[in-house]
C-alpha cells in the first residue's frame, strides 16, 4: 500500500507549484488557473485524509470545493473580460487601476 | 515495486509535470492543455484511493466545464504579442521569485514529512474501507443529511456567481464602437440595468 503521507506530498508539491505560479505568472489567466490547481491540491489532501480516517466527510468537502471553483472560475473570466474591455490589455502590470 | 505503488509514482510524476509546465508555458492556450495532463493524473490518484465517482466529477467539472470556460475566454480575447500576455518590467527579478517560491515548497514537504511520517502507524492506509467507500449514494447520504444546509448554500453561491458573471462581462456603451469582433452577452436594449 502507498502510504497517507505520499499522497500529501503530491498535494503539497501541487500547491506550491500553484502558489509559484501565482508569484511568477505574468498573464491573468495563467494565475487563475495556478489557482485553481491549488484548490485541487487542496482537494486531493481532502480524499487522502477522507481515506486514512475512513470516513466519508470530505468527500462532501470536495464536493463543496468543486462548486465554489466553478463559480470563481465563471466570476474571474468575467471580470478579465470586462478589463480587457476597458483597457484593451490582460497584463497584470496595469491592473493598478483600484491604486490610490 | 507493486502496482499500487507503481501507478501511484507514475500519476504523481505526471501531475506535478502537468502542473510544471503550465506554469512555465507562454502560450495560455498550452498552460490550459497541460492543466488537463496534470488534473486527469490527480483523478487517477482519486480513484486509487478509492473515490471513484469524485475522479470522474473531476474530469467532467474541470477538463469537461471549466477549463472549456478558459479556452474559450483565451479564443475570445485574442492575445498575441508581448505586451498582451505581460512580460515587461517584473518589479522584483525573475531568479528571486523562483528562489522564494522554491523554499515555500521545501518549507510545506518539510513539515508534512516530518509531521505525517512520525504519527502513529506511520500514517499507512488501511486495507480495507467502509463499505460502500467514495461511491455516489455515500456521498449522496452525506450530501443530503449532514451537510444539507452547505449544499443548500453552494446553489444560492452559483446562482449569485451566474448573475455577477452576466453583469460584469456585459457589454458597455462606450466601447461599442471599439471591438465588434468579440462576442458578449448581448442585451443593450435594456436601459435599467446600466
Amino acid at each position: 500500500m502507498v502510504p497517507i503521507s505520499a499522497y500529501l506530498i503530491v498535494a503539497v508539491v501541487l500547491f506550491g507549484i500553484g502558489t509559484m505560479g501565482v508569484l511568477i505568472s505574468r498573464n491573468i489567466i495563467v494565475l487563475f488557473m495556478c489557482v485553481e490547481l491549488m484548490l485541487n491540491a487542496a482537494n486531493l489532501a481532502l480524499i487522502a485524509f477522507s481515506r486514512s480516517l475512513n470516513i466519508m466527510d470530505g468527500h462532501a468537502f470536495v464536493f463543496l470545493v468543486l462548486t465554489v471553483a466553478a463559480a470563481e472560475a465563471a466570476v474571474g473570466l468575467a471580470m478579465v473580460i470586462t478589463i480587457y474591455n476597458n483597457r484593451e490589455s490582460i497584463n497584470i502590470d496595469r491592473f493598478n487601476i483600484l491604486k490610490w | 515495486m507493486t502496482l499500487d505503488m507503481f501507478i501511484f509514482v507514475f500519476s504523481a510524476i505526471v501531475a506535478v509535470f502537468g502542473a510544471t509546465m503550465m506554469i512555465s508555458q507562454r502560450n495560455p492556450v498550452a498552460a490550459v492543455l497541460y492543466l488537463i495532463v496534470s488534473l486527469v493524473a490527480q483523478a487517477v490518484l482519486y480513484v486509487q484511493l478509492g473515490s471513484v465517482f469524485m475522479g470522474a466529477v473531476l474530469i467532467i467539472v474541470y477538463a469537461g466545464a471549466i477549463l472549456v470556460l478558459f479556452v474559450f475566454v483565451i479564443m475570445m480575447l485574442n492575445l498575441r504579442g508581448k505586451e498582451d500576455l505581460g512580460d515587461n518590467s517584473p518589479p522584483i527579478s525573475r531568479a528571486t521569485k523562483y528562489i522564494i517560491s522554491m523554499l515555500m515548497v521545501a518549507e510545506f514537504v518539510f513539515i508534512v514529512h516530518g509531521s505525517v511520517f512520525s504519527g502513529p502507524g506511520g500514517g499507512m492506509l488501511e486495507a480495507e474501507t467502509v463499505a460502500g467507500f467514495g461511491s455516489v449514494e455515500g456521498i449522496a447520504k452525506l450530501l443530503f443529511t449532514r451537510y444539507l444546509y452547505p449544499f443548500e448554500l453552494t446553489s444560492i453561491l452559483l446562482l449569485s456567481a451566474v448573475v455577477g458573471a452576466v453583469v460584469m462581462a456585459k457589454r458597455r456603451e462606450i466601447h461599442e464602437q471599439s471591438d465588434s469582433g468579440s462576442v458578449s452577452i448581448d442585451n443593450d436594449s435594456n436601459e435599467g440595468v446600466k
